[in-house]
């Protein structure tokens, strides 16, 4: 085991990168259809610009870096207040004609995208000062990811305590558990809900920002963000910050190792892992009725 | 339907039978390829409106079995046999083959998680098509496909014409067997299971099953559809299982409306007419994609009463999923 665990060591740090990634990206889907009911299908369009806001204005330099960071939020954040009006007057329909509205809204978005940055995959190079590799434990390992770890933790405690721990936060999820007493109570319930659809979108696009040198802006990417934050929250179980954290960290592992071990068997490993999770957990790790 | 009285219908459906049968002779080679794709779509629409429309299960992942069916086809034509009759029969049991641990899977979840799991089974699919080289090429697809030969002892199907002919038939065979599945108690339960399937179970139904058994039906007429595709086109590669053909498959049916099979294939010859028309218009240059997401995004706005068959018990979905 122990030998194993060298053999592959790489990828397992690696599926904890990706996994922190999808965390970062998929809360917001989770939040979103928990929360407001909204089946955003335009969630991975919100990575892939962000991706592109890092290729655009990424220098190499930390100002760069900060800079994208910032635009990537300010676009995401606008791109969430937009998908919001564009949902509402649905609500009362259901979520067929929100998914429609959304795959529409990814078909034009990528379009717009492939006829401004071209059809290719578009190579995004870290911060000059986080390239190169360090040793971790004997090994080679890129300074960029080890950063991202760092980052992406720090992100995901902050979300976490943010919603588990504070007072604004306790609001959210009693929002998400009854929404009629929570309007009941005074609170104007559209506010939080519009702020949770800005909030959730804003981080799936710096997600896109941080992510852009890991898996890089191109057609197509947006889809695959979008399905493997579908598997997360499915695996994970949905509405839930935790459940996020454990399916993200599940499928980041049974992707780089898959990857890493059988790669033409890779997406069969993704589905038998949906597969094995939910007839064993059918509500997903974090099942709603053990959500505090 | 109702407006109509059943000869009228009869009258109508003779009508529209002998215009397609006769297509061929008045349109271009350009034309009746288009024409045979539709009808391919056509089928792959009916799949998606047995799922969504009668029984009320949104799906994004009918892509995977038609692309399943597809690469079965080419396959089998390619190391097997030209014989058509053979390559869709191995292509629908194949498909329903692949539908039944993914179906068992998928249907154990209602509403949006249901549209969720469809969509990465779709999603799984289009990328095993991708990295499964042995067996599909990768990304340079399979090629050299001959031609199909329907029955055996008749000449391969060398022109665009004579395919449209042999699409045409499987086409008009399954729309009809399709017809007669509408009102038998089987399709009686898949309504009831769209409309309240917690009645449906307390009156004894084993509503899993019924829902299972469904979506494997859906999943060979796909394959079938994915099958006669690889006859059209000679040639298969991943994108024929891509997300899009699921969207847009769902779009046709949402469009179409009220889970109807006319609806959905005229909801199928739109957007697959909006798809090649408007993408090769010089004004446009290569803007397809754009002017189909306004189309989705116009579509969902202007058509309400379209999606009125098809809207999901919200009750059910919020239960599921709070």
């Amino acid at each position: 085991m122990a030998g194993w665990l060298d053999g592959n060591f790489v990828s397992v740090i690696d599926g904890v990168a990706f996994g922190l990634l999808l965390f970062t990206i998929a809360v917001g889907l989770s939040l979103v259809f928990g929360m407001m009911d909204v089946l955003n299908l335009a969630h991975g369009t919100l990575y892939l610009v962000g991706a592109y806001v890092a290729y655009a204005l990424s220098d190499g330099s930390l100002w760069g870096l900060l800079l994208a960071l910032a635009a990537g939020a300010l676009v995401g954040t606008m791109g969430g207040v937009a998908l919001t009006f564009l949902t509402q007057p649905l609500a009362r329909r259901g979520h067929l004609d929100q998914a429609v509205l959304t795959l529409g809204v990814t078909f034009i978005v990528a379009d717009l995208l492939a006829a401004a940055f071209g059809g290719e995959v578009l190579p995004t190079d870290p911060p000059t000062f986080l390239r190169g590799t360090v040793d971790l434990l004997g090994h080679a390992y890129p300074v960029y990811r080890l950063m991202f770890i760092g980052v992406a933790t720090g992100l995901a405690t902050v979300v976490y305590l943010f919603f588990e721990r504070s007072s604004l936060g306790a609001l959210v999820r009693a929002t998400v558990a009854d929404r009629d007493m929570v309007r009941a109570l005074g609170v104007d319930i559209r506010k939080v809900l519009y702020g949770v659809f800005a909030f959730g979108a804003a981080l799936a696009a710096v997600g896109g920002v941080l992510g852009a040198p890991i898996l890089g802006p191109g057609p197509g990417v947006d889809e695959t963000v979008l399905v493997l934050s579908l598997v997360v929250v499915v695996v994970g179980g949905l509405g839930s910050v935790r459940g996020a954290l454990a399916g993200a960290l599940l499928i980041g592992q049974v992707q780089t190792l898959g990857v890493a071990l059988l790669p033409e068997y890779a997406p069969f490993l993704l589905f038998g892992t949906m597969l094995a999770v939910l007839v064993v957990r059918p509500h997903g790790l974090v099942s709603p009725a053990v959500r505090t | 339907m109702s407006p109509f009285g059943p000869s009228v219908r009869r009258l109508l459906v003779t009508a529209v039978a002998v215009g397609l049968a006769s297509a061929p002779f008045v349109l271009g080679p350009y034309t009746i390829g288009t024409l045979s794709r539709i009808l391919v779509f056509a089928l792959l629409a009916i799949s998606v409106n047995l799922l969504t429309g009668l029984t009320g299960l949104p799906t994004l992942g009918q892509s995977a079995y038609f692309g399943v069916g597809a690469y079965t086809a080419a396959i089998v034509a390619t190391r097997l046999t030209d014989i058509g009759m053979l390559q869709l029969l191995i292509a629908a049991g194949v498909s329903a083959l692949v539908a039944v641990p993914t179906g068992w899977l998928a249907v154990r979840a209602r509403g949006v998680v249901f549209l969720m799991l469809t969509l990465a089974i779709g999603e799984i699919a289009y990328s095993a098509a991708v990295n499964w080289k042995s067996l599909t090429n990768g990304t340079d697809g399979v090629s050299g496909i001959p031609p199909v030969v329907p029955l055996p002892g008749m000449p391969a199907l060398e022109l665009d014409g004579l395919v449209y002919f042999y699409v045409l038939a499987v086409f008009l065979v399954l729309f009809a067997a399709v017809s007669r599945l509408g009102s038998t108690p089987f399709a009686l339960a898949l309504r009831g299971i769209r409309d309240n399937e917690r009645r449906m179970s307390a009156i004894g139904y084993p509503t899993r099953r019924y829902a299972l058994t469904v979506y494997c039906g859906a999943g060979a007429l796909a394959g079938v559809a994915g099958a006669l595709w690889v006859s059209v086109q000679r040639f298969v590669s991943p994108g024929d299982a891509g997300f899009e053909i699921a969207a847009l498959a769902l779009l046709a049916v949402v469009i179409g409306g009220s889970g109807s099979m006319w609806g959905a294939c005229a909801g199928a010859a739109l957007v697959w007419l909006t798809r090649d028309y408007l993408g090769n218009l010089e004004a446009v240059a290569g803007r397809g994609p754009l002017l189909l997401g306004l189309f989705f995004v116009i579509a969902v706005y202007t058509l309400p009463r379209g999606l009125a068959g098809v809207r999901l018990p919200p009750k059910l979905t919020r239960k599921r999923t709070a």
